[in-house]
C-alpha cells in the first residue's frame, strides 16, 4: 500500500531522514517512534512532498510518487494530519472539514458522517477553529483527513497534549478506522505505549535512521529498546 | 453648505474607487504577501485596452467587457511569470519587481498610446443632479460608479464566503500549507487570486477615467489612494478595505475641494503615515500585531 | 546605549582610509577632466549628481533592507533649494548647495520617522505617495516655484584663479564630483560606523537586535536622514549644472530610475552607485541613437529608456538580484577559488558546497 525505501531528507546540511525504509499495509497501522528530534516529523514531510527527498522512494498503491508535488500525491488519497494540529484557525469548523473534501468531488465523505464520528464539531460547526480546545482540534484535524476518503493516513502526534482518557479514545478510535475504512495508517506518536498498543508494527527511529522495526508487541517486549529510545 | 454636500457626494465616489482598488491590493497581500506596486499600471494599461476597443468602433460594454477580460489575463500571466519567481525570495524583491512592471507598463502605454491624456467616455451623464434648483457635483455616472463597486464587493464577499473556490482561496492564503495538505492547488489560488484584483482593478479604471483623462501616469495617484486604503483597513481585509476608501475618498475630497487637488497625493501620504504611527495594524484588522 | 562602541583605532582607520579614497578620487577627477570633451566633463556632472542620490538610496537599502521612491522627489527639494537661493536670493554656491542638503534633511525627518517604524512595502509606498505628490506643489504655489516652467538660474562661473579659459563644463564637472566625493566619504563611515552596524544587526534580525538594546527606530530614523540630505545635494548640484529646476525633471520617473540604478549597480553597494550613475547617464543616450537609427516614433523613443529600466529592475531580481557590483564580486571570488584550487592539489576533487536540496 504505502512503502518507503531508502529515504533521505536533508535541512542544509542536516540530515533529518536517513536512508529510512519501512511499509504499510491496509488497515494495518504502523507507529513511528522515537525522542525528540528523532527525525519522525520530517519523514512524514517528506513521504508527502513538503520536504524535497535527497534520495530513496516513495510507492503509494504501486506508483512512485517520490518528488510529485505534495497537492497530488494528497490527490492519490494519501492525507497527512500535520504536526500541531493544523486546523485553519481562520475557518470555522464546517469550512475546515468542507476543504477537507473538495479534492474529491461528489465523493467526499458526507460531513455528517463526520459529525457522527465526533458529535462534540457538530455542535460547533459554525464556530472559527481557534475557538476550539486541542481535543476539538485534533477531531477536527483527522475528521478533515477522512473527507476525502483517503487511502492512506498519516497521522503526526495526535496525542500531544491531550488528556490521558482522550488519547486512549483517540488511539482506540484509530484502530477502529484502520479496521473498518482499511485504511493503511502512520501513526508517529511520542507516546509510545499507547501508540503500540493499537498498532501492528511499531518502527523506532533515532538520529533519523531506523533502529528498530518489528511487530509492536515485540517491540514493547524489548526491554533495551523500551529504555534506549521509548522510554517506558 | 452645498459645496460640503458636493464635496462629501464626491467623496463618495472617489472613496468607492479607492475601495476598488485596495480590494485589489487586498486580494493581491493576502494570496502572496506582495503589495502590487504594478496594480495602478496594470489598470491603466487595462483602460488602454477599453479604449482601444471603444475607439474601434464597439459599445462602452464591449470596451468594460475587454477592459475585465484583459485584467484577468495580465493579472494571471504576471503572476505566473514573475511573482512566482519571487514569492520565496526577500520582500524587497518582490517589491521591485513590481515596481518594474509598473516602469514596463508606463512605458509600453506611452509607446502606444502617447503621454498625452485622452478623454474616455463615460457610461451616464456627467452632469450633476438637480436638487430643489441646486445643480449638484453628483452626477448618475458617479451613481454608477458607487453601485458598481458596492456590486464587486458584495460579489467578491460572497464568492470567498459561499464558493468552493473561496473556501480555497482563503484556506491558501491564510495556511499555504495546510491547504496543500488538503489538495488545495495554492499556486492556482494564487494566480486566481492576482487575477480577480486585476479585474477589480480593471473595473475601477474604466470607472474613474471619464473623470481624471486617460494616460500612462494617470492613475498614479489612484493607487496611492487604494494602497492608502488597504493600509487603513489593515491590508489583509476585504471590508476593512472598502471602509478605508470611502474614509480616505471623504477626507481627500475635502482636502481637494477646500485646499486644492494638488495637495491630494501628500494628503494622502499624511494620512498614510498617520495612521501608520498610532495603528500599525490598521484601523480595522483583526490582527493584532503587524508582523515584524 | 545607541550602538555599539566601535574601537578608535578601527574609526580611525576607517576615517584614514575614506579620506585617501577622497583625496585620490579628487585628484584623479581634476586630471580626467583635462582631457575631456566639454561634453563628456558635463556628461561626469551628471553623474555626479547621480551617484549622490543613487549612492544615499543604496546605502539604505543595504543597510536597512528598505528602499525608498522618494528619492527622487528628495532630489527636487534640494533643487528647489538651490535655485531659489542661487536664483532669487543671490546665494553663494557652498552654502545653496549645503542648504539643499539641508533642507532634504529636514523634510526627511518626518519620511525618517516613518521608515523607522515601517517594514517593506509600506515603507515604498509612503515614498511612492511623496513622489507622487510632491510635484505638484510647483502648480500649488506658482509664484514662487515657478509653475510648470521651474525656476532657472544663471550657470556657476568658474572662479577666476581657474584662468579665464577654464570651460565651464569642468568646472561644473569639479562640483559635481567634489559633492559625489562628499556623499562618498559621508556614507562609507556612515557604513562603517556604530550606526551603520547597529542598522545591519536589525536588518538581519530586528528583534534580537532590539533585545541587545540597539536604538532601533533612531538610527533608521538617522540613515534615512542621511540618505536623504545626499539626495538633496545631487538635487542641488542638478540645478546647477542644469540651470534649471522644474516639475518636469522629477516626475515618479525618476524615482523609478534611481531604484534601477541602485538595483543593477547591486543594493547596498557604493561601488555599484558608480555603474548605476553611468547607466543614468548614458542609457538615454543609446536609446535616443537607437531609436535615431531605426527611426523610431516620438513616443517609442521617449519611452525606451523606462522601458528598459523596468525591465532591468524585473530582470535583475528575477536572474541576478546582486547587481553588476554583486556579479563583479561573486567572479572575483570565484576566480581566487579556482587559483586556490589549482595550487592545492590539482586532482582534489571540488569543494562542492556541502549536498542539499
Ligand atoms: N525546518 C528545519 N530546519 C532545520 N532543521 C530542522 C527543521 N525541522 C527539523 N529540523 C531538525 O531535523 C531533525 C528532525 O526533526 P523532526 O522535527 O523531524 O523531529 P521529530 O522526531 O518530529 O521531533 P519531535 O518529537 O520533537 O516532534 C531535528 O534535529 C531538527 O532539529
Ligand atoms: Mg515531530
Amino acid at each position: 500500500m504505502l512503502a518507503v525505501h531508502e529515504l533521505s531528507a536533508h535541512y542544509g546540511p542536516v540530515r533529518a531522514v536517513d536512508h529510512v525504509s519501512l511499509e504499510v499495509s491496509a488497515g494495518s497501522v504502523t507507529a513511528v517512534l522515537g525522542a525528540n528530534g528523532a527525525g519522525k516529523t520530517s519523514l512524514l514531510r517528506t513521504i508527502t512532498g513538503l520536504i524535497p527527498a535527497s534520495a530513496g522512494r516513495v510507492i503509494f498503491e504501486g506508483e512512485d510518487i517520490t518528488r510529485r508535488p505534495v497537492e497530488e500525491i494528497v490527490r492519490r488519497g494519501l492525507a497527512h494530519v500535520p504536526e500541531g494540529r493544523g486546523v485553519i484557525a481562520e475557518l470555522s469548523v464546517d469550512e475546515n472539514l468542507r476543504l477537507g473534501g473538495l479534492w474529491r468531488g461528489r465523493d467526499a465523505a458526507p460531513r455528517k458522517e463526520i459529525y457522527e464520528l465526533f458529535p462534540r464539531l457538530h455542535d460547533r460547526r459554525t464556530q472559527l477553529a481557534s475557538r476550539l480546545s486541542g481535543g476539538e482540534r485534533q477531531m477536527l484535524s483527522i475528521g478533515r483527513a477522512l473527507m476525502g476518503r483517503p487511502r492512506a493516513l498519516l497521522l503526526d502526534e495526535p496525542s500531544l497534549g491531550l488528556a490521558p482518557l482522550l488519547v486512549a479514545q483517540i488511539m482506540a478510535m484509530i484502530r477502529r478506522l484502520a479496521d473498518t475504512l482499511d485504511l493503511a495508517v502512520l501513526l508517529v506518536e511520542q507516546n509510545a505505549r499507547s501508540a503500540l498498543s493499537v498498532a501492528n508494527r511499531g518502527v523506532v527511529l533515532n538520529l533519523g535512521r531506523v533502529v528498530a522495526d518489528e511487530e509492536s508487541h515485540r517491540l514493547a517486549a524489548d526491554e533495551g529498546l523500551r529504555h534506549a529510545y521509548l522510554g517506558f | 453648505m452645498t459645496k460640503f454636500i458636493d464635496l462629501t457626494l464626491s467623496g463618495i465616489s472617489d472613496g468607492a474607487i479607492y475601495a476598488a482598488v485596495a480590494l485589489a491590493l487586498v486580494l493581491i497581500w493576502r494570496a502572496t504577501r506582495i503589495v502590487n506596486f504594478a496594480q495602478g499600471a496594470m489598470l491603466m494599461i487595462t483602460t488602454f485596452i477599453a479604449y482601444a476597443v471603444i475607439g474601434a468602433g464597439a459599445s462602452y460594454v464591449v470596451g468594460f467587457l475587454a477592459a475585465l477580460l484583459s485584467g484577468l489575463a495580465l493579472g494571471a500571466v504576471t503572476e505566473r511569470v514573475l511573482i512566482r519567481r519571487v514569492e520565496h525570495a526577500p520582500p524587497l524583491n518582490a517589491v521591485i519587481v513590481t515596481l518594474g512592471l509598473y516602469t514596463v507598463l508606463v512605458a509600453v502605454a506611452g509607446m502606444i498610446w502617447g503621454n498625452t491624456p485622452k478623454s474616455f467616455p463615460a457610461a451616464f451623464s456627467l452632469r450633476g443632479y438637480t436638487v430643489g434648483g441646486t445643480t449638484l457635483l453628483f452626477t448618475p455616472n458617479d451613481t454608477f460608479i458607487v453601485l458598481v463597486v458596492i456590486a464587486v464587493a458584495l460579489g467578491l464577499a460572497a464568492m470567498f464566503r459561499f464558493t468552493s473556490l473561496g473556501l480555497q482561496m482563503r484556506a491558501a492564503a491564510f495556511a499555504p500549507e495546510v491547504a496543500r495538505l488538503l489538495g488545495v492547488r495554492v499556486g492556482r489560488m494564487f494566480t486566481v487570486g492576482w487575477a480577480l484584483a486585476a479585474v477589480a482593478g480593471a473595473i475601477a479604471g474604466v470607472l474613474v477615467a471619464p473623470s481624471v483623462f486617460l494616460g500612462p501616469n494617470s492613475f498614479d495617484p489612484i493607487l496611492i489612494g487604494g494602497f492608502v486604503a488597504a493600509v487603513l483597513g489593515g491590508l489583509d481585509s476585504p471590508p476593512g478595505a472598502v471602509i478605508g476608501g470611502l474614509l480616505l475618498g471623504l477626507a481627500l475630497s475635502y482636502v481637494s475641494g477646500y485646499e486644492g487637488s494638488a495637495l491630494v497625493p501628500l494628503a494622502a501620504l499624511a494620512i498614510l503615515v498617520l495612521v501608520l504611527m498610532i495603528r500599525p495594524s490598521g484601523l480595522f484588522s483583526a490582527a493584532q500585531e503587524r508582523r515584524v | 546605549m545607541s550602538a555599539p562602541a566601535i574601537p578608535r583605532a578601527v574609526r580611525e582607520r576607517t576615517l584614514l582610509r575614506s579620506l585617501s579614497l577622497v583625496i585620490v578620487g579628487g585628484l584623479l577627477i581634476a586630471l580626467i577632466t583635462g582631457a575631456l570633451s566639454s561634453y563628456r566633463n558635463l556628461q561626469l556632472a551628471y553623474g555626479g549628481y547621480y551617484f549622490a542620490a543613487l549612492a544615499g538610496l543604496t546605502v539604505l537599502a543595504g543597510l536597512s533592507g528598505q528602499i525608498s521612491l522618494g528619492h527622487g522627489a528628495l532630489m527636487a527639494v534640494g533643487a528647489y533649494t538651490s535655485g531659489l537661493l542661487i536664483g532669487n536670493e543671490g546665494w553663494a554656491l557652498v552654502p545653496a548647495l549645503v542648504a539643499a542638503a539641508g533642507v532634504s534633511a529636514i523634510i526627511g525627518i518626518p519620511l525618517g520617522l516613518a521608515a523607522s517604524r515601517l517594514r517593506g512595502p509600506y515603507l515604498a509606498g509612503a515614498t511612492l505617495a511623496f513622489a507622487v505628490g510632491l510635484p505638484a506643489l510647483a502648480d500649488k504655489f506658482p509664484s514662487t516655484f515657478g509653475g510648470e516652467n521651474g525656476l532657472t538660474i544663471n550657470p556657476s562661473m568658474p572662479p577666476s584663479w581657474l584662468g579665464s579659459n577654464f570651460a565651464l563644463e569642468r568646472w561644473e564637472a569639479w562640483i559635481a564630483c567634489a559633492c559625489a566625493l562628499i556623499v562618498l566619504f559621508v556614507l562609507y563611515n556612515l557604513v562603517h560606523s556604530g550606526v551603520g552596524r547597529s542598522l545591519r544587526a536589525v536588518r538581519d534580525d530586528e528583534i534580537a537586535a532590539s533585545l541587545c538594546g540597539l536604538h532601533v527606530g533612531r538610527n533608521q530614523t538617522v540613515a534615512f536622514v542621511v540618505s536623504a540630505a545626499c539626495a538633496g545635494l545631487g538635487g542641488g548640484v542638478f540645478t546647477v549644472v542644469n540651470q534649471l529646476a522644474a516639475p518636469g525633471s522629477f516626475q515618479v520617473q525618476l524615482s523609478l530610475y534611481l531604484l534601477a540604478g541602485v538595483v543593477i549597480g547591486g543594493l547596498g553597494s557604493l561601488v555599484g552607485a558608480i555603474w548605476g550613475a553611468a547607466l543614468l547617464v548614458f542609457l538615454p543616450n543609446w536609446t535616443t541613437d537607437l531609436a535615431n537609427s531605426f527611426s523610431l516614433s516620438t513616443n517609442v523613443s521617449h519611452n525606451l529608456p523606462l522601458a528598459i529600466y523596468g525591465v532591468v529592475l524585473i530582470a535583475a531580481m528575477l536572474l541576478w538580484p546582486s547587481g553588476i557590483q554583486g556579479g563583479f564580486r561573486s567572479l572575483g571570488s570565484w576566480l581566487w577559488h579556482r587559483r586556490g584550487r589549482r595550487s592545492r592539489s590539482p586532482g582534489a576533487p571540488a569543494d562542492r558546497p556541502s549536498a542539499a536540496s
